[in-house]
This record gives C-alpha cells, structure tokens and sequence, in this order.
C-alpha cells in the first residue's frame, strides 16, 4: 500500500480543521445552507432523506487492517453499526451527525484517510479492479498511477468548479474490471513493442440519464504526459461545458456536442502547451510511488497443497465457492478470495457489520498481508491467501455470513441503497434486491444458470449501474409511485454494451415474477453452456417480450 | 469598489478606498472616475484608463492585442460554483502572460478565495454583504498543493 509521507498526512489533518471550522461557521449561521453546501459535498458529506451521509474514500478500492478497523470503529461510534460499500469503491455511513463530522474526519485522518472530493463537481475517487497487484492477467500494476492521480486530483485549485462530477479509472489487466468505458476517463495501460508503459485514454463514457460508452480519444501517450494530458481534458471541459442543465453537463455531453474529432483537437491543442512543463512525471516519482505497492514476501508454496485437495473432493460446498469465489493469483500458491455482501434477505447488497469489518480485517492479517480490497461489485477482496487457507477461511466466512458462493450469479446483485436512504431515488432498490434473491435461494440452480448480472438503481442516476447489468432494473416514479424498468444485455468489461428496456416497466411485486419468466426464456434458448448475455444478443429481445408480457402466470426451471 | 482585498509585495490586507467601479451592460457611464467595463463595452472604446470585467463565456485567448493597454482585468464569478474563471485566471496568467492586475468579482466569498490566489488573482472583491475582514482568513488554505498552479508552477513531486 502507498504510505503517507509529512505532506500527505499534514494535508488530510489541515483538511479537518478547515471542515471543522466551516460546520462551526455554518452551525452558526454565518455560512448560509447555500455556501456550505459544495463544501460538505467535497468532503463527502450529504444530506439524505432521514440524515447526513459521510462517504469515505477508498482510494482505488485498497485498505489495511488498520483501516479497516477504523472503519468498523466509526459504524459503532458513529452509526448504527453498519456501514455500505459502494460501486465507486468507498464506503458510506448512512446515520451520521453533522456536529460529530469533523471528529470522524479526525478519526480517518489518523490512519490516512479522508473523505475529500467523494462528492461534489469534482475530480473523484480514482478507481481501479479490485485484483490490481495480484491478477494472473495483470499487464502492469496499475496503482502507482492511480495514487499519483489521486495527489494531483485531490484540492487541484482550477478543477474544483467543474460543471459536473468527474471520474477516472484506470485498468491495465486483459479483462477490464474497472469499468473503464463508463467513466468520464478511462485509461488503459499497456506496454508497447519497446516495453515502454502507454496510455490510451477514452473519454466521454457514463452511465446516468444519458449512457454513453467512452469514446478513444488517444492511443499510446506516454505515462510521463499523463498528468498533463488529464489536465487538458479538465481544463476543455472547465471551460467548455455545459452550465446551464445539470442533466448535461457531463463532460459526456460535451464530446457528444462537438464529436470526438474536435473534442480531441481541441484537447491536443490545449495539451501542446503543457505537455513538456512540470507537470511531465519523473521516473523518480513513479518509483517513489511504486515502492509502496512492492509485492509482499511472498512463501514458496507447494504447487498442490493435500489437505486443499481432500478439501475440494470432500466438501461439494467448499468446492462450488472456490469455483466462484476464487480467483487465480500472479504468484503459484496463493488465490485471491472475494467475500460476498450479498448473502440474501439477511443483508443489503455491500453492507457490513462492525464485526463482519473487523473479522475481515482479522483475516487479512491472519491469511494474508494485511491488505483489502473492494470490489466495484460492492464485494470485499482479501488479495493474496494461500490456497493452503483456504479451506479455514471459507468456514470462518460462513459463520460471518460472508461466505455464500454467488460472485459473478444472479444473485451477487449491485444495487444502490435506492429509496431507503436516498434523497435523490424514485424508488426502493434493496427491498427489490431481496425479493429478488429470495426467490432465486437455490445455490444449485444458481451456478447452473452461470454468469449473469443482475443490477438495481433506485434513479436514473445509475448509482446501481443497471445500464451494464445483463439484467438492469431502474426505479421509475409514475405518478408519486414506484415503478420498475427492465433492461437487457447489458454488460462490462471489454465487451462492455448498454441494456435495451424491454417494455413497460413493473410494479415492485411483479418484480421477482418478471426476472424468473426472463431466466426461464434464456434457459429455453441457450445453446449449451451459453451465457445468458450471449443468448439475448444472439435471440434479441423479443423471446423475452412475448414470455414476459404475455400476462400468463407460468413457471418454468432450467433442465438441469 | 467596497470589500476589497488586495495582495501586494506578497501581503494581504483590506484596501481602503478602492476607486474601480463596475459598469454593467445597460447602466450608462459614469462621468468620471476608473470603471471596470464588459468586454464589448470597452472594446469600443479601448483605453489604458478603463479596466475590463470579463464574463465566463468571453474569450480570454481574444486579449492578447489589449493586454499591454490594460490597467486591470476582471474576473466574474455570477455563482461561486462556477468554476470558469479559475480557468480563464490561468490561462490570463500563464499562456498570456498578463502581469498586471487580476480580480475576483461577483460571488467572491472566503472559502473559494485560495484556490483563486492559486490560480493567479492578485486582488478580491468579497461579496458585498460578506465582512472582507473575515474573507481574510480565507486566504491562506492549506500548506500542502500536491498539483501545480500559477503562484507554485512545480508539482510537489518536483518539491517533495
């Protein structure tokens, strides 16, 4: 993990004196809810439909134990116990008051931690995969640049007004886990033929009312420019951007507006001013940066470990989490563990106890280095376990119910906290999300059924990423009530696409009925062990119209 | 102007008796004194007397004849949440090259008051119904500026 020099922790600790100062100036009435407003979005603070909201940052989705055990400190001081990891992989406390702000701020501050710029018109949270520094698939490790980003980006003088929020995410893995087309930036790292590290950049992606795929606006710019090459995108857009519609003013809009060509142009010409001033990166500074990201010590490990072995042809249970749940590891020996917050009706999908958080942090110390990731499905990610623990690890995760082998199925649903908590939502998600998987309960059928994604957002906001759910459910408002609508053949990755709604949208309780008709017509038209994906682009939407709209109560199982 | 801030030789302090005036686009002109006039307003009639209010949308890049004539350009701020003239300040600064006179005009407010010394004005017109002398305390922000700027043009990681 990067460690925090003088200048890194002096900046978070004067950070929360100036926030403490406001909130005295604003409970005071001195600063008027208007003034204080962009300054407690910028440190992460909103105020929601029962209270205020702290989002926490996580830069590129990695913490500590240590971390993590503030984390957990502050859902049992702070909050009700509980805390909810997001999409953009931060954490939100959803019960917070606004007086005792400043001492939680404090309390992150001590282990380097902050809330700045998770929320307002500016440069956000950098994000990453979850599996950066350990993926089998990995090119380069993609953090070093992430955290130089985060530096540059966190209180950037000119970019604090932009027109709308802004997020970036980098990704340098031959599987795109992060997303990276539905960001206002998305870089992808690479070597080149000289293995030199290179950057193309795409611009303009985003999900909201207006879902676009980011578009390529550059290929092969040297790492060195990136700063200066980010800096001219942001400054085009600072200057450019739409002002007068909230609903488009993403830099999405802008590129739309002028066409990519001349959105690129202009971004060229501005960055030809720039590109070779101080801004250019040292190789001195990557390394800086770098060391903290060095690969822990790992153990030479046995390429096939007995009791694992048994374990795996003993136990049918353990067998069909790992064969969800584990990912390879770069480094022979070790697996990467995804422990999912989405158990069922039992819990919210990515919310955590105090004392599921601090067993986790136990955890990444006993079967690992310490270290924690989140994932932008909302799942936690102990990184580097060696396989030999696995077996121990499954069971301590079951009883903390975070053990269920559902990572990538149906029912490992991304759903935003939605009309529960939400000012901003049309409609409830998680209630939605649990009838949801209380329908589909049945573990066997589920890993029949294979890859599919199923995502919930409570507003057009997309905080739930329905556009790229497989299944995409959005909360609609018709007249004062709750309604839903379905989308399909939505995806991520490298092959990320866009659902298509499939018709009129649903009542809350036609909900679960409507996801078994759609499961069933893709179990009728799939070819062998097709992904439900791949049979809607191959069928088209209408097999699943004429099943679901057809008005008839019928159910129907997958043959086996 | 009232509730000006001012920086000089590197200090802060409360300017007593600023002369400027702001002229707005419909009000007719004032028969003496230094005004501060919309772009177009002053284009029709350059001179190095008066100095220029420039809006969000216009163009600083469109300057660059004007700036040796200039007395003191005007940055506006219609909303504090608009962040154009950070821009339009860095730009003036840097590309341009204008050493004189910057000002923050409109919703100038104590919070926003770094970043906008960061990115190059040199003087402050806090919104009127604001105390200037509590807008003071604005000015300093934070030790830390891990970017660059137009007052610390290296990044901290050529300074760290």
């Amino acid at each position: 993990m990067y460690h925090y020099d003088e200048y890194d922790r002096a900046l978070v600790f004067e950070r929360v004196a100036q926030f403490r100062d406001q909130v005295q100036r604003f409970t005071a009435g001195e600063l008027s809810e208007e003034e204080f407003l962009p300054l407690r979005l910028q440190n992460g603070l909103y105020l929601q439909k029962h209270a205020y909201m702290l989002r926490v940052a996580i830069p590129y989705g990695t913490l500590g134990a240590r971390q993590m055990r503030t984390l957990a400190s502050i859902a049992r001081d702070y909050d009700r116990g509980y805390g909810h990891f997001t999409t953009r992989q931060n954490i939100q406390f959803n019960w917070v008051e606004l007086a005792q702000v400043p001492d939680i701020l404090q309390r992150l501050a001590e282990v380097d931690m902050h809330a700045i710029q998770t929320s307002g018109n500016c440069v956000r949270n950098i994000t990453t995969e979850a599996f950066a520094g350990v993926a089998a698939d990995e090119i380069i490790d993609p953090r070093p640049l992430a955290e130089i980003l985060r530096q540059w980006s966190t209180i950037n003088p000119e970019f604090l007004f932009l027109p709308r929020k802004f997020k970036i995410a980098i990704c340098s893995a031959r599987q795109d886990r992060a997303a990276i087309m539905m960001h206002d930036i998305g870089l992808y790292l690479y070597r080149d033929g000289r293995q030199q590290m290179r950057l193309r950049v795409m611009v303009g992606g985003g999900l909201g009312r207006t879902p676009i795929l980011g578009l390529q606006i550059r290929e092969g710019l040297p790492w060195e420019h990136l700063l200066s090459y980010v800096e001219a995108i942001l400054r085009v857009y600072n200057r450019h951007g739409r002002r007068d519609n909230k609903y488009k003013a993403r830099i999405k809009i802008l590129v739309k507006a002028l066409g990519i060509e001349a959105f690129a142009r202009e971004v060229e010409q501005e960055w030809q001013h720039i590109k070779d001033g101080p801004a250019q990166l040292t190789e001195a500074e990557f390394q800086r940066v770098a060391e903290g990201f060095a690969p822990p010590r790992y153990a030479a490990q046995p390429d096939g470990d007995l009791d694992y072995g048994t374990h795996l042809a003993m136990d049918r249970s353990f067998a069909r989490w790992v064969s969800r749940n584990v990912q390879p590891h770069k480094v022979a020996g070790y697996a990467s563990v995804v422990l999912s917050t989405k158990p069922g009706p039992a819990a919210p999908p990515g919310d955590l106890t105090a004392e599921q958080m601090d067993n986790v942090a136990d955890w990444s110390e006993h079967f690992g280095f310490g270290e924690i990731r989140i994932a932008h499905e909302q799942n936690l990610i102990l990184p580097d376990v060696r396989k030999a623990d696995l077996y121990p690890l499954w069971r301590l995760a079951c009883e903390q119910g975070l053990g269920t082998a559902n990572i990538g199925l149906l029912t490992d649903i991304i759903a935003c906290p939605g009309g529960d908590f939400c000012a901003l939502a049309n409609a409830k998600s998680i209630p939605i999300a649990q009838a949801i998987q209380s329908r589909f309960d049945d573990l066997d059928y589920l890993h029949d059924l294979g890859e599919l994604s199923l995502n919930i957002s409570g507003c057009i906001n997309a905080c739930g990423h329905h556009h790229i759910g497989n299944i995409g459910i959005l909360g609609v408002d018709k007249n004062g009530s709750e309604w839903y609508q379905v989308t399909l053949g939505g995806a991520q990755g490298k092959a990320s696409a866009l659902g298509k709604v499939i018709g009129p949208s649903f009542s809350a309780a036609e909900i679960p009925r409507v996801i078994e008709q759609i499961v069933a017509t893709y179990c009728a038209y799939r070819e062998l062990d097709e992904p439900f994906v791949d049979t809607v682009a191959r069928v088209g939407l209408e097999p699943f119209k004429e099943r679901v709209y057809a008005r008839q109560p019928e159910v129907s199982t997958c043959a086996m | 102007m009232r509730n000006v801030i001012a920086i000089r030789q590197g200090q802060a302090q409360l300017v007593e008796g600023d002369s400027w005036q702001l002229l707005g686009e419909q009000e007719a002109p004032l028969p003496t004194g230094a005004l501060i006039l919309p772009l177009h307003r002053w284009l029709a009639q350059p001179s190095g007397y008066h100095g220029l209010w420039l809006g969000p949308d216009d163009d600083v890049e469109s300057l660059q004849l004007w700036l040796g004539v200039l007395p003191l350009i005007a940055i506006d701020f219609p909303s504090f949440r608009d962040g154009r003239g950070y821009s339009q300040a860095y730009l003036l600064r840097t590309r341009l090259g204008w050493q004189g006179e910057l000002r923050a005009v409109g919703d100038v407010l104590r919070d926003q008051l770094s970043h906008m010394r960061q990115c190059g004005f040199d003087s402050f017109a806090v919104r009127e119904d604001k105390s200037a002398a509590d807008a003071l305390k604005g000015l300093q922000g934070m030790s830390v500026l891990y970017g660059r700027s137009v007052i610390e043009p290296r990044p901290l990681f050529r300074r760290r």
